[in-house]
Protein backbone atom coordinates (compact mmCIF):
# COMPACT_ATOMS: atom_id res chain seq x y z
CA UNK A 1 0.00 0.00 0.00
CA UNK A 2 2.62 2.23 0.88
CA UNK A 3 4.40 1.65 -1.94
CA UNK A 4 1.99 3.24 -4.18
CA UNK A 5 3.11 6.36 -2.95
CA UNK A 6 6.73 5.38 -2.60
CA UNK A 7 7.04 4.67 -6.33
CA UNK A 8 5.27 7.88 -6.94
CA UNK A 9 7.46 9.47 -5.27
CA UNK A 10 10.18 8.60 -7.34
CA UNK A 11 8.60 9.36 -10.54
CA UNK A 12 7.89 13.11 -9.08
CA UNK A 13 11.28 13.27 -8.00
CA UNK A 14 12.29 12.36 -12.00
CA UNK A 15 10.34 14.95 -13.31
CA UNK A 16 11.90 17.86 -10.85
CA UNK A 17 15.13 16.51 -12.75
CA UNK A 18 13.30 17.71 -16.05
CA UNK A 19 12.05 21.16 -14.84
CA UNK A 20 15.65 21.46 -13.42
CA UNK A 21 16.23 21.65 -17.42
CA UNK A 22 14.31 24.82 -17.92
CA UNK A 23 15.41 26.39 -14.54
CA UNK A 24 19.29 25.41 -15.51
CA UNK A 25 18.53 26.51 -19.10
CA UNK A 26 16.06 28.61 -19.39
CA UNK A 27 16.88 32.16 -21.82
CA UNK A 28 15.43 34.54 -19.48
CA UNK A 29 15.75 35.22 -15.31
CA UNK A 30 11.22 34.36 -15.74
CA UNK A 31 12.07 31.31 -17.32
CA UNK A 32 14.55 29.90 -14.32
CA UNK A 33 11.74 31.74 -12.01
CA UNK A 34 8.95 29.75 -13.53
CA UNK A 35 11.33 26.53 -13.06
CA UNK A 36 12.10 26.84 -9.78
CA UNK A 37 8.29 27.33 -9.06
CA UNK A 38 7.35 24.36 -10.52
CA UNK A 39 10.09 22.56 -8.57
CA UNK A 40 8.42 24.27 -5.13
CA UNK A 41 5.45 22.75 -5.80
CA UNK A 42 6.91 19.40 -6.61
CA UNK A 43 8.54 19.41 -3.28
CA UNK A 44 5.89 20.09 -1.45
CA UNK A 45 3.65 16.91 -2.75
CA UNK A 46 6.68 14.78 -2.89
CA UNK A 47 7.26 15.81 1.12
CA UNK A 48 3.70 14.73 1.45
CA UNK A 49 4.68 11.30 0.18
CA UNK A 50 8.12 10.66 1.67
CA UNK A 51 6.21 11.13 4.97
CA UNK A 52 3.40 8.42 3.84
CA UNK A 53 6.98 5.94 2.97
CA UNK A 54 8.93 6.65 6.49
CA UNK A 55 5.47 6.19 8.50
CA UNK A 56 5.55 9.95 10.00
CA UNK A 57 2.96 11.79 8.18
CA UNK A 58 2.05 14.12 11.35
CA UNK A 59 5.42 15.44 11.23
CA UNK A 60 5.77 15.82 7.63
CA UNK A 61 2.49 17.57 6.96
CA UNK A 62 4.18 20.46 9.03
CA UNK A 63 6.90 20.79 6.87
CA UNK A 64 4.81 20.75 3.32
CA UNK A 65 2.91 23.45 4.75
CA UNK A 66 5.78 25.75 5.72
CA UNK A 67 7.43 24.77 2.64
CA UNK A 68 4.16 25.87 0.49
CA UNK A 69 4.47 29.13 2.09
CA UNK A 70 8.08 29.75 1.51
CA UNK A 71 7.67 28.83 -2.30
CA UNK A 72 4.84 31.57 -2.77
CA UNK A 73 6.55 34.24 -0.48
CA UNK A 74 9.71 33.60 -2.46
CA UNK A 75 8.71 33.46 -5.66
CA UNK A 76 6.57 37.28 -5.00
CA UNK A 77 9.34 38.75 -4.22
CA UNK A 78 11.26 37.52 -6.81
CA UNK A 79 8.95 38.73 -8.87
CA UNK A 80 9.12 42.24 -6.91
CA UNK A 81 12.69 42.58 -7.54
CA UNK A 82 12.27 41.65 -11.11
CA UNK A 83 9.13 43.91 -11.41
CA UNK A 84 11.27 46.72 -9.95
CA UNK A 85 14.88 46.23 -11.50
CA UNK A 86 14.21 45.13 -14.96
CA UNK A 87 15.67 42.06 -16.10
CA UNK A 88 19.64 42.22 -16.44
CA UNK A 89 19.81 39.18 -19.48
CA UNK A 90 16.75 40.24 -21.85
CA UNK A 91 17.54 38.84 -25.33
CA UNK B 1 -20.83 45.16 -1.91
CA UNK B 2 -24.51 45.71 -2.43
CA UNK B 3 -23.76 49.29 -2.78
CA UNK B 4 -20.98 50.07 -5.31
CA UNK B 5 -21.20 53.96 -5.05
CA UNK B 6 -21.10 53.92 -1.29
CA UNK B 7 -17.42 54.92 -0.31
CA UNK B 8 -16.39 55.21 -3.62
CA UNK B 9 -17.16 58.82 -4.58
CA UNK B 10 -13.72 59.92 -5.19
CA UNK B 11 -11.28 60.81 -8.51
CA UNK B 12 -9.61 58.21 -9.98
CA UNK B 13 -6.45 59.23 -10.66
CA UNK B 14 -4.54 57.27 -13.96
CA UNK B 15 -1.06 56.22 -12.63
CA UNK B 16 0.16 53.81 -15.19
CA UNK B 17 -1.88 53.06 -18.52
CA UNK B 18 -3.67 49.84 -16.61
CA UNK B 19 -3.21 51.06 -12.88
CA UNK B 20 -5.43 53.88 -11.29
CA UNK B 21 -5.65 55.03 -7.87
CA UNK B 22 -9.04 56.37 -6.07
CA UNK B 23 -8.72 58.94 -3.81
CA UNK B 24 -11.49 60.01 -1.48
CA UNK B 25 -12.73 63.58 -1.13
CA UNK B 26 -14.15 63.03 2.07
CA UNK B 27 -13.29 60.97 4.26
CA UNK B 28 -15.59 57.78 5.50
CA UNK B 29 -18.92 58.12 7.76
CA UNK B 30 -18.07 56.90 11.63
CA UNK B 31 -18.73 52.82 11.40
CA UNK B 32 -21.23 51.47 13.51
CA UNK B 33 -20.24 49.29 17.03
CA UNK B 34 -22.62 46.29 15.70
CA UNK B 35 -20.21 45.65 12.67
CA UNK B 36 -17.13 45.90 14.05
CA UNK B 37 -17.87 43.44 16.69
CA UNK B 38 -19.12 41.13 14.16
CA UNK B 39 -16.06 41.03 12.07
CA UNK B 40 -13.88 40.34 15.42
CA UNK B 41 -16.37 37.71 15.95
CA UNK B 42 -15.47 36.36 12.76
CA UNK B 43 -11.86 36.78 12.31
CA UNK B 44 -11.00 35.60 16.06
CA UNK B 45 -12.93 32.31 15.64
CA UNK B 46 -11.30 31.47 12.13
CA UNK B 47 -8.18 32.50 13.45
CA UNK B 48 -8.89 30.18 16.64
CA UNK B 49 -10.05 26.99 14.34
CA UNK B 50 -6.99 27.22 12.44
CA UNK B 51 -4.77 27.41 15.80
CA UNK B 52 -6.55 24.50 17.02
CA UNK B 53 -6.06 22.22 13.35
CA UNK B 54 -2.42 23.28 13.52
CA UNK B 55 -1.32 22.97 16.90
CA UNK B 56 -3.19 19.39 17.69
CA UNK B 57 -3.36 19.46 21.56
CA UNK B 58 -6.28 20.57 23.60
CA UNK B 59 -5.26 20.80 27.19
CA UNK B 60 -6.33 24.13 28.90
CA UNK B 61 -2.53 25.91 28.63
CA UNK B 62 -2.26 25.52 24.60
CA UNK B 63 -5.81 26.48 24.23
CA UNK B 64 -5.24 29.66 26.62
CA UNK B 65 -1.86 30.40 24.84
CA UNK B 66 -3.84 30.27 21.13
CA UNK B 67 -6.84 32.12 22.41
CA UNK B 68 -4.48 35.05 23.59
CA UNK B 69 -2.10 35.21 20.23
CA UNK B 70 -5.49 34.75 18.06
CA UNK B 71 -6.68 37.88 20.07
CA UNK B 72 -3.60 40.00 19.20
CA UNK B 73 -3.91 39.19 15.39
CA UNK B 74 -7.66 40.37 15.24
CA UNK B 75 -7.02 44.01 17.21
CA UNK B 76 -3.52 44.18 14.33
CA UNK B 77 -5.73 43.16 11.07
CA UNK B 78 -8.41 45.73 12.58
CA UNK B 79 -6.12 48.77 11.92
CA UNK B 80 -4.02 46.55 9.05
CA UNK B 81 -7.41 45.65 6.93
CA UNK B 82 -10.33 47.62 8.69
CA UNK B 83 -14.14 45.49 8.55
CA UNK B 84 -16.21 47.97 5.53
CA UNK B 85 -19.31 49.17 7.77
CA UNK B 86 -20.90 51.03 4.89
CA UNK B 87 -22.10 47.32 3.29
CA UNK B 88 -24.77 45.08 4.57
CA UNK B 89 -23.38 41.32 5.32
CA UNK B 90 -23.52 39.28 2.32
CA UNK B 91 -26.00 36.81 2.83
CA UNK B 92 -26.40 36.05 -0.51
CA UNK B 93 -22.57 35.17 -1.48
CA UNK B 94 -22.48 32.33 1.62
CA UNK B 95 -25.06 30.56 -0.42
CA UNK B 96 -24.41 31.46 -3.96
CA UNK B 97 -20.63 31.40 -4.23
CA UNK B 98 -19.80 27.42 -2.81
CA UNK B 99 -22.53 26.77 -6.01
CA UNK B 100 -20.32 29.05 -8.29
CA UNK B 101 -17.41 27.07 -6.37
CA UNK B 102 -18.85 23.63 -7.95
CA UNK B 103 -19.20 24.96 -11.27
CA UNK B 104 -16.04 26.16 -11.34
CA UNK B 105 -14.39 23.46 -10.47
CA UNK B 106 -15.96 21.39 -13.66
CA UNK B 107 -15.08 23.94 -15.83
CA UNK B 108 -11.10 24.41 -14.53
CA UNK B 109 -10.81 20.18 -14.97
CA UNK B 110 -12.67 20.40 -18.49
CA UNK B 111 -10.19 22.94 -19.16
CA UNK B 112 -7.34 20.65 -17.78
CA UNK B 113 -7.84 17.83 -20.09
CA UNK B 114 -8.17 20.22 -23.29
CA UNK B 115 -4.76 21.77 -22.63
CA UNK B 116 -3.48 18.39 -21.70
CA UNK B 117 -4.49 17.00 -24.56
CA UNK B 118 -2.47 19.93 -26.75
CA UNK B 119 0.67 19.85 -24.69
CA UNK B 120 0.45 15.85 -25.54
CA UNK B 121 -0.24 16.45 -28.94
CA UNK B 122 2.87 15.56 -31.17
CA UNK B 123 2.42 18.54 -33.76
CA UNK B 124 1.72 21.07 -30.80
CA UNK B 125 3.18 23.78 -32.65
CA UNK B 126 0.46 24.34 -35.32
CA UNK B 127 -2.34 23.70 -32.15
CA UNK B 128 -1.40 26.32 -30.07
CA UNK B 129 -1.64 30.25 -31.39
CA UNK B 130 -0.81 32.17 -28.03
CA UNK B 131 -2.28 35.91 -28.15
CA UNK B 132 -3.46 38.95 -26.31
CA UNK B 133 -7.14 39.85 -26.10
CA UNK B 134 -8.91 42.82 -24.38
CA UNK B 135 -12.08 42.88 -23.19
CA UNK B 136 -14.40 45.58 -21.15
CA UNK B 137 -16.41 43.70 -18.42
CA UNK B 138 -20.04 45.04 -17.25
CA UNK B 139 -19.12 43.79 -13.79
CA UNK B 140 -18.81 47.01 -11.55
CA UNK B 141 -17.72 46.38 -7.66
CA UNK B 142 -14.47 45.02 -6.29
CA UNK B 143 -15.62 42.07 -5.26
CA UNK B 144 -17.14 40.67 -8.69
CA UNK B 145 -14.06 41.63 -10.64
CA UNK B 146 -11.54 39.88 -8.65
CA UNK B 147 -13.81 36.91 -8.60
CA UNK B 148 -13.96 36.76 -12.06
CA UNK B 149 -10.05 37.83 -12.63
CA UNK B 150 -9.42 35.25 -10.35
CA UNK B 151 -11.64 32.48 -12.13
CA UNK B 152 -10.01 33.51 -15.18
CA UNK B 153 -6.46 32.71 -14.15
CA UNK B 154 -7.50 29.77 -12.31
CA UNK B 155 -9.12 28.00 -15.69
CA UNK B 156 -6.02 26.85 -17.52
CA UNK B 157 -5.47 28.33 -21.03
CA UNK B 158 -5.95 31.99 -19.79
CA UNK B 159 -4.04 34.13 -17.76
CA UNK B 160 -5.18 37.47 -16.45
CA UNK B 161 -2.54 39.91 -16.58
CA UNK B 162 -3.92 42.89 -15.67
CA UNK B 163 -7.75 44.37 -14.33
CA UNK B 164 -8.84 47.90 -13.25
CA UNK B 165 -11.69 49.49 -11.53
CA UNK B 166 -13.59 50.20 -14.82
CA UNK B 167 -13.34 46.21 -15.97
CA UNK B 168 -11.08 46.55 -18.44
CA UNK B 169 -9.52 43.06 -19.24
CA UNK B 170 -6.43 41.81 -20.38
CA UNK B 171 -5.78 38.56 -20.44
CA UNK B 172 -3.31 36.05 -22.29
CA UNK B 173 -4.69 32.96 -23.68
CA UNK B 174 -3.23 30.11 -25.43
CA UNK B 175 -5.01 29.35 -27.79
CA UNK B 176 -8.20 30.02 -29.89
CA UNK B 177 -10.59 27.91 -28.24
CA UNK B 178 -9.78 28.92 -24.95
CA UNK B 179 -9.89 32.58 -26.02
CA UNK B 180 -13.39 32.44 -27.83
CA UNK B 181 -15.07 32.06 -24.37
CA UNK B 182 -14.55 34.87 -22.95
CA UNK B 183 -16.11 36.62 -20.99
CA UNK B 184 -19.30 34.58 -22.14
CA UNK B 185 -21.04 32.30 -19.81
CA UNK B 186 -18.43 33.32 -16.69
CA UNK B 187 -19.41 36.64 -16.74
CA UNK B 188 -23.60 35.63 -16.37
CA UNK B 189 -22.68 33.27 -13.89
CA UNK B 190 -20.71 35.62 -11.05
CA UNK B 191 -23.54 38.36 -12.21
CA UNK B 192 -26.19 36.04 -11.17
CA UNK B 193 -24.03 35.18 -8.29
CA UNK B 194 -23.18 39.11 -6.68
CA UNK B 195 -27.13 40.15 -7.94
CA UNK B 196 -25.43 42.82 -10.37
CA UNK C 1 -12.72 4.47 -1.51
CA UNK C 2 -9.51 2.19 -3.05
CA UNK C 3 -10.80 3.03 -6.64
CA UNK C 4 -10.97 6.81 -6.29
CA UNK C 5 -7.62 7.55 -4.45
CA UNK C 6 -5.71 5.31 -7.34
CA UNK C 7 -8.04 7.42 -9.88
CA UNK C 8 -6.67 10.50 -8.22
CA UNK C 9 -3.02 9.63 -7.91
CA UNK C 10 -3.00 8.36 -11.73
CA UNK C 11 -4.68 11.98 -13.11
CA UNK C 12 -1.82 13.75 -10.60
CA UNK C 13 0.53 11.96 -12.22
CA UNK C 14 -0.65 12.20 -15.21
CA UNK C 15 -0.67 16.07 -14.96
CA UNK C 16 2.48 16.35 -13.56
CA UNK C 17 3.55 14.97 -16.35
CA UNK C 18 2.03 16.90 -18.73
CA UNK C 19 3.07 20.06 -17.07
CA UNK C 20 6.54 18.88 -17.11
CA UNK C 21 6.67 17.83 -20.62
CA UNK C 22 4.73 21.43 -21.64
CA UNK C 23 7.34 23.66 -19.79
CA UNK C 24 10.20 22.02 -21.67
CA UNK C 25 8.56 22.07 -25.43
CA UNK C 26 6.17 25.12 -25.44
CA UNK C 27 7.71 28.51 -27.04
CA UNK C 28 8.07 31.23 -24.84
CA UNK C 29 7.52 32.62 -21.08
CA UNK C 30 3.56 33.19 -21.33
CA UNK C 31 2.74 29.98 -22.69
CA UNK C 32 5.06 28.41 -20.33
CA UNK C 33 3.30 30.24 -17.77
CA UNK C 34 0.20 28.28 -18.19
CA UNK C 35 1.83 25.20 -17.51
CA UNK C 36 3.94 25.73 -14.39
CA UNK C 37 1.03 28.17 -12.89
CA UNK C 38 -1.85 25.44 -13.09
CA UNK C 39 -1.54 21.93 -14.83
CA UNK C 40 0.82 21.62 -12.42
CA UNK C 41 -1.40 23.23 -9.50
CA UNK C 42 -4.04 20.91 -10.73
CA UNK C 43 -1.89 17.62 -10.71
CA UNK C 44 -0.74 18.36 -6.96
CA UNK C 45 -4.52 19.18 -5.90
CA UNK C 46 -5.12 15.84 -7.36
CA UNK C 47 -2.30 14.27 -5.67
CA UNK C 48 -2.50 15.64 -2.01
CA UNK C 49 -6.75 14.59 -2.36
CA UNK C 50 -5.54 11.09 -3.24
CA UNK C 51 -3.08 11.55 -0.11
CA UNK C 52 -6.00 12.62 2.03
CA UNK C 53 -8.19 9.72 1.06
CA UNK C 54 -5.78 7.54 2.03
CA UNK C 55 -5.39 9.27 5.62
CA UNK C 56 -8.81 8.98 6.29
CA UNK C 57 -9.38 5.51 5.45
CA UNK C 58 -8.82 4.80 9.48
CA UNK C 59 -10.96 6.91 11.27
CA UNK C 60 -9.80 8.13 14.60
CA UNK C 61 -8.85 11.44 16.18
CA UNK C 62 -5.04 11.56 15.56
CA UNK C 63 -5.51 10.85 11.73
CA UNK C 64 -8.37 13.23 11.21
CA UNK C 65 -6.04 16.14 12.16
CA UNK C 66 -3.39 15.17 9.82
CA UNK C 67 -5.90 14.96 7.06
CA UNK C 68 -7.16 18.61 7.94
CA UNK C 69 -3.66 19.76 8.22
CA UNK C 70 -3.52 18.24 4.46
CA UNK C 71 -6.47 20.00 3.20
CA UNK C 72 -5.30 22.87 4.52
CA UNK C 73 -1.92 22.41 2.38
CA UNK C 74 -4.61 22.18 -0.33
CA UNK C 75 -6.45 25.21 0.40
CA UNK C 76 -3.49 27.32 0.35
CA UNK C 77 -1.79 25.61 -2.88
CA UNK C 78 -5.50 26.78 -4.18
CA UNK C 79 -5.33 29.99 -3.32
CA UNK C 80 -1.49 30.56 -4.01
CA UNK C 81 -0.87 29.55 -7.31
CA UNK C 82 -3.38 32.23 -8.81
CA UNK C 83 -1.22 35.01 -7.35
CA UNK C 84 2.19 33.68 -7.90
CA UNK C 85 1.09 33.24 -11.67
CA UNK C 86 -0.21 36.51 -11.91
CA UNK C 87 2.93 38.06 -9.87
CA UNK C 88 5.14 36.54 -12.42
CA UNK C 89 3.06 37.33 -15.60
CA UNK C 90 2.83 40.88 -14.57
CA UNK C 91 6.49 40.87 -13.88
CA UNK C 92 7.41 39.48 -17.56
CA UNK C 93 5.17 42.14 -19.17
CA UNK C 94 6.71 45.25 -16.88
CA UNK C 95 10.27 43.88 -17.84
CA UNK C 96 9.21 44.09 -21.97
CA UNK C 97 9.31 40.21 -22.88
CA UNK C 98 7.51 40.23 -26.50
CA UNK C 99 5.19 37.39 -26.33
CA UNK C 100 5.97 34.56 -28.92
CA UNK C 101 2.68 34.47 -31.67
CA UNK C 102 2.47 32.87 -35.07
CA UNK C 103 3.93 33.38 -38.18
CA UNK C 104 1.67 36.03 -40.05
CA UNK C 105 -0.15 37.38 -36.66
CA UNK C 106 1.16 40.22 -34.67
CA UNK C 107 0.34 40.49 -30.85
CA UNK C 108 -2.83 42.71 -30.74
CA UNK C 109 -2.47 45.76 -27.68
Amino acid sequence: MDHVFLYSAVFISLLMLVSLYRTAAGPTTLDRLMGANAMGTKTTVLILFLGTAFGRLEMFVDIALAYAMLNFISVLAASRYVLKRGLADRP
Amino acid sequence: MHNPDSGQGGVIFKVFDDVSVERRRQPRPPRPKTARAASVLVRFFSLFAVWLVLSGMFDAFHMTLGAVSCLGVTLFSLRLLPPRADAPFPFRLVFRLPLYGLWLTWEIVKANFWVLYLVFHPRMMEKINPRLITFKSRLTSRGALTVFANSITLTPGTITVSVNERGHFLVHAIDGKSAEGLPGEMEQKIADTFGE
Amino acid sequence: MDIVMYVLLGLGLLFFTGGTLGLIRLPDVYSRLHMAGKIDTMGSISLIAALFLHEIETFDMAHLLVGLKILLVLFFQFLASPTACHAMVNACLRAGLAPWVKDGQRSDP
